[in-house]
């Protein structure tokens, strides 16, 4: 015999609605964010001047490697550099 | 009018549902070797799980959310090679959830001065259980025809009308109850035929 009826069933489907697209694709890029983020910090640490190109512009720097700069990727950037 | 047993044969694509194309251990497995599409994959399919835990379960605002989602994320794709059982990344993303969620309202709590060992709005068990029953009923759904995993996903996830899912679909609106009622069936034995045959309580009330 069955114990789920359809109200329990349909309840059970509507509480995972879709996350914001945005954000899963914000999420779904994070390699590929990673991957520019390295390699900049990799070519400022070699290159002072770059550096200082990067941190006068920091979403240019990252469109340039072709990483979208999204402000958690450009506080990413800031914060890897301030490493240094 | 309306063909009979044919939820399976219009090609329906449409919004990302819950897929296990693969099982989890194996997209684990490929997501460690450094394949993208299976990181694309591993994030569709758990994020409605994680955004879930933090609005319904830790009932967030959407900034706050949308933090705890990305934070999560960012937590899985640097740890994942520490993940000891990747059949358990499910169990896995869920306590991490937990976890960067509770440090979410304790940092708001500490920023509005309340007293951080009273965390206000901590989701009741059977919240989070809920949430797992609903993650397995929507794997469950997987296993329909497209057709019944569309329209149950935008009727009762999506809260789309039945013009809107008619319109998208390419069917009459008439005839989208019937076939909503239709497919819960098939869920129902989908998702009875895994062993699942207990319903879960009705979720309500705290935890402190």
């Amino acid at each position: 015999m069955s114990n789920y009826d359809h109200e329990q069933l349909s309840r059970l489907i509507g509480m995972l609605p879709p996350a914001p697209q945005a954000w899963v694709q914000a999420a779904q890029e994070l390699p590929a964010a990673r991957r520019g983020l390295d390699q900049l910090v990799a070519r400022a640490e070699a290159d002072a001047a770059f550096r200082a190109e990067v941190l006068a512009d920091l979403e240019r720097a990252l469109q340039a490697e072709g990483v979208e700069p999204q402000p958690r990727v450009v506080e990413e950037l800031r914060r890897l550099l301030s490493n240094d | 009018m309306e063909a009979p047993g044919d939820d399976g044969e219009a090609p329906a694509r449409g919004p990302e549902l819950i897929a296990q194309a693969s099982s989890d251990a194996a997209l684990v497995a490929r997501c460690r070797a450094g394949d993208d599409d299976a990181w694309r994959e591993l994030v569709e399919r758990f994020s409605r799980y994680v955004y879930a835990i933090a609005v319904q379960g830790f009932r967030l605002g959407q900034q706050d959310a949308e933090d705890v989602f990305q934070d999560v994320f960012a937590r899985v794709y640097e740890r994942l090679g520490s993940l000891r059982d990747d059949e358990a990344v499910r169990p896995w993303i869920a306590q991490l959830t937990r976890r960067v969620c509770i440090d979410r309202l304790r940092s708001g709590a500490r920023e509005s001065d309340a007293d951080i060992d009273e965390l206000p709005e901590l989701p009741a068990e059977d919240v989070l259980t809920a949430l797992e029953d609903a993650f397995d009923v929507h794997d469950a759904m997987a296993e329909l025809p497209e057709n019944c995993q569309q329209i149950l996903d935008r009727f009762f996830a999506r809260d789309e009308s039945y013009r809107t899912i008619g319109d998208t679909l390419g069917l009459p609106a008439g005839t989208i109850a019937s076939r909503l009622s239709r497919c819960l069936d098939k869920l129902r034995d989908a998702f009875e035929g895994e062993g699942r045959n207990t319903p879960p309580t009705p979720s309500g009330g705290q935890v402190t």
